[in-house]
């Protein structure tokens, strides 16, 4: 089974990382997966995309086809992304109205909010939406993923991104209920 | 389980480079390879190593070739326009047999061209990118891991063979992460260059006139010797005599004639019955392989050939496969390189066809899968 | 002379140089300033890049290196940055150092890193029979200046100290003793070190440019030439038309390969050896 996973965004919201930590968690579950990017020049602003094929079995061709999970931060990324949906998933920001002409499936999460507000650092905004992400999609243990945020996120800031982590947990089960 | 690392492209290049023993870089910031550049100059001087950003690509080859003289494995890395401007001094290293190692990420051109989108369209460029008949060797891995075994494998080359050894990737592979299973320190085969013993009667350039190799003394040991781009008997000093020259180049290009058997390195797929041959390498062959995988799905018997050595090409492998198949389907990155060699290989037995894609973006299976399937009615 | 010959190879003269050449007289002085300082010729590399100056260190006997146009100090700096036990020098021509090499030097000089530079200027490009430089005079004439020279021409050393060369001199053929004594105090400086040779081409800027015989050359430099010392005590208008020789600067500073391997010493002592794989990178483009 191939699950596939596109964060979309703009520049410096650090959507990179948060493919790279969801990647790691699936490889440290036992499964395989692959992370690849598209990027313009700007290392802020412009849009910006990750994404994170996850597999029992080999994974042959790296990039998403059809995204199980697409995340769009900005209104940019959910004009041009989700338009290209199929049978998968859209979590929006709530900062972004969801149009009538994208047809999938699609919910509207508080992510940039919450860092903002709950967090009090939208610079972590990147790992709630990793924990609405793995919320939603079951795709990696919750434990494994908080060992991966613990990886990667610059020493010093673990307590703080793994509280983000949480409140992306909690935004999910309230997203599920809701849908 | 340490030995399992989700890991970058670029990342693995460059472990794979310090596990060759590589303990010398020099480059210029240039994406998409810039990340071979910083992890060296954050990691080499950790073993003792160095590292300098040089003035431009020019001076970052010239560095390599100067340390590479000195006893040490060395290595740059860059992209298409850095990759132009080094291309004099890899006809140095090619003629005055100095090994060393260039990973060149390769992106959209020409020119400028898209920095930060891959393409496959350095493959003629890598072979004959700088003047006169010379001997190279190329390879392209085709995922992350291969990163790391393919410029392992490029030092051993480098050093046997005293060529150099281009590692051709692309912003895909250079830049997607996946899981490694990294070998056993230890487990990996490491060649160094053949040294001479002595200085008495040491003839720097001498070596069997069919693809033999020089020993080779470092600067500083006190050999004395001298080494020029110009063409040189085997004392290393120039001449202009024609019939040395004719058999200096024969004796270059004649070394990697010689090597191919040994260093082929190619990879298939279903290809013991197959009808219809995709040929792919690097990122391409992903978008193939899966395709491959969908058309067997469908009962259509496609198989995947992914060479990578492709200079010089594994061409007895395909010579083989080009015998028993309908059609030959070639998908690049580029407006149709490769596919000149297969052609070649081929010489008519099938139909070779060309699909290219030039937009800064990798094959969908389905595209490669529609040509397959295409072809059928 | 005979004492400084075991840094010659013999077998591989005579040279290639037009009789009347100053390039000999150069490749002379600093062999005899290597001989006073009796250096290891085991630990000596001798890099060149193209040109006729470039031809000079197939006749020395060290490590020798002929590399490509304008790359000598490019190739060094691999060389000595690999191994700075070695000590390196570069024999290199105008045309070589100022317009191909130019980048190279500058970063060369701003690094500050121990090799000795020679440049051998004969303000034309000799090995391709006369074109003019980026160091021929303002109005002389080159093939490629059939009616005078237009261009402006650098003044390589105030360029080599403005760049932060930490020793930098001027001598000419003429002043051969001069010559010798600036090399041997460049090879003793501990950083980017140049000298200017200023050299006669009597075959391609001599004869096209009306100076008469090789001597009539050598007696230009004599008339033009001013030592800094007394170039102190003139009035601009004395000085007027002429060139200065002798020790232009000297100030030594901290050099690249020892700065380079303080900082190998400060890492290895901080971190374990690299193990892969945790490391986090943003991605910018160009």
């Amino acid at each position: 089974m191939r699950t596939e996973f596109r964060l979309s965004g703009s520049g410096g919201q650090g959507l990179l990382l948060a493919g790279i930590v969801l990647a790691e968690a699936a490889i440290l579950d036992g499964k395989n997966a692959v992370q690849t990017q598209s990027y313009g020049p700007e290392a802020r602003g412009g849009a910006s995309k990750a994404e994170v094929v996850i597999s029992e079995s080999d994974i042959d061709y790296p990039k998403a086809t059809d995204p199980d999970y697409l995340l769009a931060l900005t209104a940019e990324a959910y004009r041009t992304y989700g338009k290209l949906m199929g049978k998968g998933l859209i979590i929006l920001d709530s900062s972004v109205e969801a149009t009538a002409d994208i047809a999938a499936r699609t919910v509207r999460v508080p992510i940039l909010d919450t860092a903002a507000t709950v967090i009090g650092k939208k610079v972590v905004a990147n790992i709630v939406a990793l924990g609405v992400l793995a919320g939603l999609s079951g795709i990696v243990k919750p434990a494994t993923l908080e060992l991966a945020v613990r990886n990667r996120v610059p020493q010093g800031t673990e307590d703080l991104n793994l509280q983000a982590l949480r409140q992306g947990f909690e935004l999910a089960a309230a997203a599920k209920v809701a849908t | 389980m340490t030995n399992v690392k989700l890991m970058q492209g670029n990342e693995a290049c460059t472990l794979g480079a310090i596990t060759a023993g590589m303990d010398f870089y020099a480059g210029y910031p240039i994406t998409p390879s810039t990340e071979v550049a910083e992890i060296c100059a954050t990691e080499l001087p950790k073993i003792g190593g160095k590292f300098i950003q040089m003035e431009d690509e020019i001076g970052s080859i010239a560095a390599i070739i100067g340390a590479s003289l000195t006893g040490r494995k060395a290595m740059t890395a860059t992209s298409g326009p850095g990759f132009s401007l080094m291309q004099e001094n890899i006809g140095y290293a090619a003629l005055t047999e100095v090994p060393i190692v260039i990973i060149n990420v390769q992106r959209v051109g020409p020119s400028t061209g898209m920095p930060t989108s891959p393409a496959q369209s350095d493959v003629m460029q890598a072979r004959w990118g700088t003047h006169g008949d010379h001997p190279i060797v190329v390879l392209a891995p085709g995922n992350v891991k291969e990163c790391f075994d393919l410029t392992v494998k490029a030092f051993n080359i480098a050093e046997e063979y005293r060529v150099p050894v281009i590692v051709l990737t692309d912003e895909v592979v250079g830049h997607m992460r996946e899981k490694v299973v990294l070998p056993e320190p230890g487990s990996v085969t490491i060649v160094d260059r053949q040294k001479p013993q002595s200085r008495a009667n040491y003839l720097p350039f001498a070596a069997d006139q069919d693809g033999g190799v020089p020993l080779m003394a470092s600067f500083g040991d006190g050999f004395r010797y001298h080494v020029t781009g110009l063409f040189h008997d085997e004392t290393g000093f120039p001449t202009n005599r024609g019939d040395i020259a004719n058999a200096s180049i024969r004796r270059l290009m004649r070394k990697v004639e010689k090597a191919e058997p040994l260093i082929r390195d190619y990879f298939t797929e279903s290809t013991d019955d197959c009808e219809l041959l995709v040929v792919a390498f690097g990122s391409s062959a992903m978008s193939s392989l899966s395709a491959v995988r969908q058309a067997r799905a469908k009962g259509i018997k496609a198989g995947l050939f992914r060479p990578k050595t492709i200079w010089p090409f594994p061409e007895t492998v395909l010579d083989e496969l080009a015998g028993r198949v309908k059609r030959i389907i070639v998908p690049e990155m580029n407006m149709g390189q490769l596919v000149l060699e297969i052609q070649r290989i081929v010489g008519g037995r099938a139909p070779v066809e060309s699909l290219t894609k030039v937009n800064g973006e990798l094959f969908r299976p389905e595209e490669v899968l529609e040509a397959i399937v295409g072809g059928r009615k | 002379m005979s004492e400084s010959m075991k840094y010659f190879r013999e077998q591989r003269l005579p040279h290639i140089w037009c009789p009347g050449c100053g390039h000999g007289t150069v490749t002379g002085a600093l062999v005899r300033a290597i001989t006073r300082l009796n250096l290891d010729k085991n630990k000596v590399v001798v890099v060149s890049g193209i040109g006729c100056s470039s031809r000079a260190p197939g006749y020395l006997d060290f490590d020798t290196l002929h590399t490509t146009h304008g790359r000598a100090l490019a190739f060094a700096t691999g060389v000595k940055l690999s191994r700075p036990e070695l000590k390196v020098i570069v024999m290199t021509g105008d045309g070589d150092c100022t317009a191909i090499g130019g980048n190279h030097f500058i970063h060369a000089a701003r690094r500050n890193i121990d090799i000795t530079t020679i440049v051998m200027n004969n303000n034309i490009y000799g090995m391709t029979s006369g074109q003019f430089s980026p160091m021929t005079p303002k109005g002389m004439i080159g093939t490629t200046a059939p009616y005078g020279n237009t261009e402006r021409s650098f003044d390589l050393a105030n360029l080599a100290i403005a760049a932060g060369a930490t020793y930098v001199g001027r001598g000419t053929a003429y002043h051969a003793k001069l010559l010798e004594d600036l090399i041997f105090q460049a090879l003793q400086n501990k950083g980017f070190s140049v000298v200017e040779a200023v050299t006669q081409c009597p075959t391609y800027l001599g004869r096209r440019n009306k100076f008469g015989t090789v001597v009539d050359m050598l007696n230009w430099f004599k008339d033009s030439a001013v030592n800094v010392k007394a170039a102190a005590v003139m009035t601009p208008d004395k000085l007027a038309g002429k060139f200065l020789v002798g020790e232009l600067y000297n100030k030594p500073d901290q050099e690249f390969t020892a700065a380079y391997d303080q900082l190998v010493a400060q890492v290895q002592r901080k971190f374990d050896s690299f193990k892969g794989g945790t490391r986090e990178c943003a991605q910018n483009s160009d």
